[in-house]
């Protein structure tokens, strides 16, 4: 059965120091995270000292039982700085980046609006790190995935499901959305990074990161990376719940391609729980079917099915959105919540329509059609080749996220929530998930917590030896569910009284 | 059968009527798309950064996930 689809995202950073011949991106992104730390630390309202809590971190569980032999686990790293905000995120170094994840989200709306509170979050820290630093040094952040020289750092998302689900029906299904979901979602880039490839051959591509992907399924997410990966980490419930740990998306600036992103996964997934997908749509050649859709910009190329037929990526998109419709009209779509499912389904099909009759008509709803166009247009202006220098200067440029240098910013692209909201969430958490206890605990009883992680939280009151609170529902914690309590109690001991009675 | 069914361009109606108004509102308004993008260019001019060469090779970030 479909269960709700709480989910989030998290974003590993592109990171340079200007300023400076020498620089380490590990320390840079230390003293990126900490001058936005220590600026919060100022302001009485908005604690984030708490350091994260590596109890439940197990990274190397493969979905699939025991990982096949010679797969390498990844390691986590405890040493580095790592915080919990208010709004319940949590802001880290991993693997040399700076790494923000979202707090839990409801739906995929609130996916999009914590996602651009996290960039304003980043953005604050560089104007902190600005002012820490000598003059003529500055550290810039880069919301995308690649440098161009074959270097990849993911944007990853998560999604709730329903344990009782046989893992090899998750694979089978959500492939061939993984591998065509890139016509609407991929940020675009300039040029290829898979080996042998000149911008001769692909002068532009719909993703970042379809040149990295090598293999179907598997545990690792920084060498050999799936298309599917089968980390079995549920930060919940083992015994109910499973995270779908998805690798395979792009960083996206515009609003609508984040939002059809998890918007569109969200209700595949729930269609998958309920075995509402009839027809194997598995592509005979998944890794350079998924290549070969990124090089395609004409849309046009049909690819082989296991079965021996053909279809192109916008037909699979055009027949899932089908059975989505049908899905909605039975079911309902309450598990990705009512009105954003149907709103969802509605901008789907707008932008499937748009994709087949005028790409270019999308530009202002789409990362790759926006960066495309610019570029494009640029590049006839000046008798550019795709080889340029500039054109893929202006690539980086798109994802710079200073709001004076970012082109992505220029573009004036179509908005789907308020900059107050956007505001708001870098400081408060959702309302509709367990992020809603952590991040309001944090904001009223900081002093009284030790640490914390996504399915508990330690609190040290004082008397007692310290207490750990287990968050093992995500659903629960929510504001309906523990607002008044949390309103009521004046210390964190009282809570934990109120808590355990 | 459910595939037959499914096959392509089974378009709902909505989806055919959007597409018969959108036809005619994008030739008018393809001059004011273009000079609208020519400005957009030239504005950007003036924030790219000034050496891409140096940049883009400056550009280099450790893998991640």
């Amino acid at each position: 059965m479909a269960i709700n689809k709480i989910l989030g995202v998290e974003t590993e950073f592109g990171i340079i120091v200007r300023g400076t011949p020498e620089s380490n991106p590990i320390a840079a992104s230390s003293v990126l995270i900490n001058a936005y730390v220590n600026e919060l630390a100022g302001d009485p309202q908005a604690h984030a000292r708490v350091g994260w809590d590596f109890e439940d971190e197990s990274p190397g569980n493969d979905a699939r039982g025991m990982p096949p032999e010679g797969t390498m686990a990844p390691e986590v790293e405890t040493h580095l700085v790592n915080v919990v905000l208010t709004n319940g995120a949590r802001y880290y170094v991993d693997h040399a980046h700076p790494e923000l994840s979202t707090p839990e989200c409801g739906d995929a709306r609130s996916v999009v609006r914590f996602d651009r509170s996290a960039e304003v979050i980043l953005q604050r820290s560089m104007d902190a790190a600005r002012r820490l630093l000598p003059p003529g040094q500055e550290i810039v952040v880069y919301k995308n995935n690649s440098d161009g020289k074959g270097n990849s750092y993911g944007t990853h998302e998560n999604y709730l499901m329903d344990r009782a689900v046989p893992f090899p029906r998750i694979v089978q299904h959500i492939t061939p959305h993984f591998i065509t979901r890139q016509i609407f979602c991929g940020a675009g880039k300039v040029g290829s990074e898979a080996p042998g490839l000149t911008t001769a051959e692909v002068p532009f591509q719909l993703s970042q990161r379809a040149d990295f992907f090598e293999e179907e399924v598997g545990l690792e997410t920084t060498l050999k990376r799936p298309i599917v990966n089968t980390r079995d980490e549920p930060h919940a419930d083992a015994q109910r719940y499973r995270r779908l740990h998805v690798i395979i998306g792009d960083a996206n600036l515009s609003e609508v391609a984040t939002y059809l992103k998890v918007g569109t996964t969200a209700i595949v997934l729930a269609m998958i729980e309920d075995d509402a997908l009839p027809r194997d749509l598995r592509f005979a050649r998944p890794v350079p079917t998924l290549r070969q859709v990124s090089y395609d910009l004409t849309l046009a190329k049909a690819f082989e099915l296991e079965d021996g037929s053909t279809i192109t990526a916008l037909d699979v998109q055009w027949e899932l959105l089908d059975r989505a419709r049908k899905y909605a009209e039975s079911e309902g779509l309450a598990v990705v919540g009512e009105a954003v499912g149907v709103d969802v389904l509605t901008r789907w099909e707008a932008v499937l329509t748009g994709l087949e009759s005028d790409p270019m008509a999308l530009a202002d709803q789409l990362d790759w059609v926006a960066k495309y166009r610019l570029l494009d247009a640029y590049r006839q202006r000046d008798g550019m080749d795709w080889g340029d220098a500039r054109l893929a200067a202006m690539d980086l440029q798109y994802h710079d996220l200073r709001p004076e240098k970012s082109l992505f910013a220029r573009l004036g692209m179509e908005r789907l929530i308020s900059d107050d909201e956007v505001a708001s969430g870098v400081t408060e958490p959702p309302e509709d998930t367990r992020a809603y206890f952590r991040g309001t605990c944090l904001a009223k009883f900081a002093d009284a917590i030790v640490a914390a992680n996504w399915d508990s939280m330690v609190f040290d009151v004082g008397t007692d030896p310290l207490r750990r609170v287990p968050m093992m529902e995500p659903s629960r914690g929510s504001k309906a569910h523990v607002g008044t309590l949390l309103a009521e109690a004046k210390t964190a001991a009282e809570l934990l009284d109120r808590l355990g009675s | 059968m459910a595939e037959r069914e499914h096959k392509h361009k089974t378009a709902p109606p909505s989806r055919q009527e959007e597409e018969v108004e959108a036809t005619p509102a994008t030739s008018e308004s393809g001059e004011k798309i273009k000079a609208e993008l020519d400005d957009l260019l030239d504005e950007i001019d003036e924030v790219l950064e000034t050496n891409a060469e140096d940049f883009v090779k400056s550009y280099v970030q450790k893998g991640g996930q």
